[in-house]
């Protein structure tokens, strides 16, 4: 059973916060090992195992970009391992900017402006996605998750130069 | 008269222990000890005779036989110190190995477990005693206390543990409540159990922070309130930050202050003792006034001293400051910002102190919740659950795992497959592979903490993985399922997925992990952010370089032949070139080699393929073909 149907929602990409914690909070109230414990140990290991599926499940939809990413799955959309070389030569482009600017960013404020700009880009990227996949457009949703996979990853760099330029300070 | 209450047809709750026995709720601390039972939704400590609520958690064996608990055995500690032990929650779990951390901190003779793997052992009262059954002699007279305030046999608690306790601690304090006789409904975590106390109370909805400044640790937890669910978004910590260090600041200085009058003391265990007793009362008093004055004899001078509040802040004003940058932390991990928290509820002894109120109110934007005695609201808490638990109630935990599980794979790098924060009861699993051609073992490594390099990490556990089938590196899949139950506790498991062969086991960490640990491990992560990844970065640059050398080697002992010796030549010089930038320390180093020397060994891979395709072609019936293919 994928995730969205193990918590009874449509396989969209939107997803209210609310709805997703009414669903689930419902589902563990029925789950959740703490309503098995005067219950025979078989029963105890069910609930165990279900309350597991629906923390799995709740994990993954619960955060925009790994739901997108899992729907992208779903959809038989295929993306080139973790770590691999970016073979979109705009993207590429972009990176090596953005990563120059970040390099240049002198005070924790400069760092700030970047890690905003990339947090606006997210946002971006993830509204134009839920368009392609009801247009089930597999080619463009791939080419969108790399670069919002991209965006994430230059997030968490800005937050570590951040640290490093803070410490420096101190 | 109350009317009597008649379920419908079918919905009878579970046989409710309700006349035969009571469940309750127990916070075992550090310090003090605190039993409490709910009834309808209402908890209460219990009592004894002098009105007390609180329970030393120091446990004497008398030379004159028996075992104290509580304030007897306190009583006793001063007449027979070698005979009582206080602070025994500091070593549940805990193995040979962790006894630097805690040496010189209690005063005991400790010994060592058998083996390394052993949890230690106190000589006290002239016997070894384990720290479970000692915390079992707690647990033992709670429940007398309880079953004597209520009249009835209790025979079931929920017990809070701190929310960064290990598994093995986890684990003792499990074991500690069966030699009591108790059946543990569910270990829960302060802070979660602290959120209860109040939630409930209140029926409050939203954000929530827990604030928990003990005598030795620090626990900051953020909450969502909703419809009587407790959801843990995130939990943070430091373990080696309390009040005992405020003690210690206050101490310190009236020592310091001793020796600049001349007076020339031997500063043994007794003395520093006599000063932090002195220290904790005059912190105590400040809480109400602005001055505050104390008299200290050592070896019979006496020596009087005072203290201003505003000087006795800047004294713990750093300590103050670190607590509410964990705080900020703990925020980022959850995505959520100050303005979200809706209140802020203080638990622990150490929040009583006017600038921790103040600092923590300042931080948060709104007045802290302190209307339930924080020395009780854990408890309270706990006896919320186990009424929740036992009764049917309507409340749910949904609590998270405070560090991140992992593996560690080659070149010492730790894959993380559970990360902190993550709902438990959780089940994730990962694949690894092989390393090198005909492997048939592997050993898994379960480690605990944030950091990238295992070395920087715990230790939980080791087991092999034996009897897989010999195939090509990277050819095996190996599952490894991590699954971690409602109370915090973690089971793993090894298969080959190819082949079925399988492998559990269940992580009884031999010793667990040092509070102390926990949090250094913790923040170490943050401030070691940058260098983790270059560290990780070269391990793997390490790793991948060495793998294309046993290729290369492979290939060179089968099929060396079809090289020139002046092309072989070549290829040797750029191997050992390789292994040079091994053995240093430069990522881009290696990696160049490593460039240099496929490019130097491009034709001999491509005389290979061209060969094991004639080969494979040659005369062969496709049934051999395919055993082939399948190599």
């Amino acid at each position: 059973m994928d995730h969205f149907a193990r918590l009874g929602l449509p396989a969209a990409l939107e997803l209210e916060p609310a709805t997703l914690d009414r669903v689930y909070f419902a589902a563990q109230r029925q789950w959740h090992p703490d309503r098995f414990v005067a219950r025979p140990p078989e029963e105890r290991a069910r609930a165990s195992t279900e309350a597991a599926g629906l923390n799995d499940a709740y994990r993954i939809l619960k955060d925009p970009l790994s739901r997108a990413f899992y729907l992208a799955e779903l959809n038989g959309v295929e993306l080139p391992g973790d770590g691999k070389t970016i073979d979109d030569p705009d993207l590429l482009m972009e990176a090596l900017e953005a990563r120059e600017a970040l390099h240049e960013a002198a005070t924790p404020e400069a760092v700030d402006a970047l890690a905003a700009l990339a947090r606006q880009d997210v946002q971006q990227a993830l509204n134009g996605l839920g368009t392609l996949f009801l247009r089930h457009d597999n080619a463009a949703i791939r080419k969108a998750l790399l670069r919002l996979r991209y965006l994430d990853k230059f997030a968490e760099e800005a937050r570590a130069r951040r640290t490093n330029l803070q410490r420096v300070k101190a | 008269m109350s009317l009597l209450e008649i379920h419908e047809p079918g919905e009878t709750p579970l046989p409710h222990a309700g006349e035969a026995s009571l469940a309750v709720g127990i916070d075992l601390g550090t310090t003090n000890s605190v039993v409490a039972i709910a009834r309808e939704g209402v908890p209460a400590a219990l009592h004894d005779e002098t009105g007390k609520a609180l329970v030393p958690s120091i446990v004497a064996y008398p030379d004159a036989g028996g075992v104290l608990v509580g304030e007897e055995a306190r009583l006793l500690m001063a007449r027979e110190p070698r005979n009582a032990v206080a602070s025994i929650k500091r070593l549940m779990g805990r193995g040979a190995a962790d006894l630097h951390t805690v040496a010189g901190v209690l005063p005991y003779e400790i010994e060592p477990g058998s083996g390394q793997t052993d949890m230690v052992k106190l000589r006290i009262g002239g016997k070894a005693r384990s720290p479970v059954e000692i915390s079992a002699e707690i647990l033992k007279s709670l429940r007398a206390r309880a079953e004597a305030a209520l009249d009835k046999p209790v025979e079931r608690a929920v017990i809070t543990v701190p929310a960064y306790f290990d598994d093995a601690a986890r684990t003792a304090t499990r074991d500690a409540a069966r030699v009591a006789g108790l059946e543990v409904l569910r270990l829960v975590n302060e802070p979660t159990a602290a959120a209860l106390a109040y939630g409930l109370d209140k029926g409050s909805e939203g954000l929530y922070a827990v604030y928990d400044l003990g005598g030795g640790t620090f626990d900051f937890s953020l909450l969502r309130l909703e419809k009587g669910v407790f959801q843990v978004l995130a939990t943070g910590g430091d373990a080696a930050l309390g009040g005992d260090d405020f003690d210690r600041a206050i101490a310190e200085r009236m020592l310091a202050e001793r020796k600049r009058d001349g007076l020339a003391d031997q500063i043994d265990e007794a003395a520093v003792k006599t000063a932090l007793t002195l220290a904790r009362q005059m912190k105590e008093q400040l809480s109400d006034r602005d001055q505050t004055s104390g008299r200290l004899e050592i070896a019979g001078m006496p020596s009087f001293h005072a203290l201003a509040r505003a000087e006795f802040e800047a004294m713990i004003e750093a300590s103050v400051a670190r607590t509410l940058d964990i705080a900020a932390n703990v925020l980022t991990d959850a995505g959520m910002s100050v303005s979200d928290v809706q209140g802020v509820v203080l638990v622990g002894g150490s929040t009583r102190l006017p600038l921790v109120r103040m600092e923590v109110a300042g931080m948060i934007g709104k007045p802290a919740l302190t209307d339930i005695d924080p020395d009780e609201v854990v408890a309270l808490g706990a006896a919320l659950q186990a009424e929740a638990l036992t009764g049917g109630g309507d409340t749910l935990l949904l609590d998270v795992t405070p560090l991140s599980l992992g593996l560690e794979t080659m070149g010492g790098i730790v894959e993380k497959v559970v990360p902190r924060n993550t709902p438990i009861p959780v089940q994730l699993a990962q694949d690894f592979t092989t390393y090198q051609d005909g492997q048939t073992a592997m050993a898994i490594h379960v480690v605990q903490g944030e950091r990238e390099m295992v070395a920087d990490c715990r230790s939980l556990a080791r087991f092999e993985l034996s009897g897989i089938p010999p195939m090509t590196a990277g050819a095996a899949r190996i599952r490894v399922s991590f699954a971690v139950d409602a109370d915090g506790l973690l089971a793993v498991s090894a298969e080959e997925r190819t082949t079925g062969v399988a492998q559990r086991i269940e992580v009884k960490p031999s010793y667990g992990l040092s509070h102390e640990d926990m949090a250094d491990m913790l923040y170490d992560s943050l401030d070691n952010a940058e260098t983790d990844m270059m560290q990780r970065l070269l391990a793997e640059a390490r790793v991948e370089a060495r793998r294309n050398l046993l290729a290369l080697d492979a290939a060179l002992a089968k099929d060396g032949a079809l090289l020139t010796i002046e092309e072989r030549a070549a290829v040797d010089e750029g191997r050992a070139r390789v292994e040079a930038a091994i053995a240093g320390d430069d990522r881009d180093a290696i990696n160049a080699a490593a460039e240099a020397l496929e490019a130097l060994s491009k034709p001999f891979a491509e005389r290979r393929m061209d060969r094991g395709i004639r080969e494979a072609l040659a005369g062969l019936s496709v049934g051999d073909l395919e055993s082939r293919v399948g190599e």
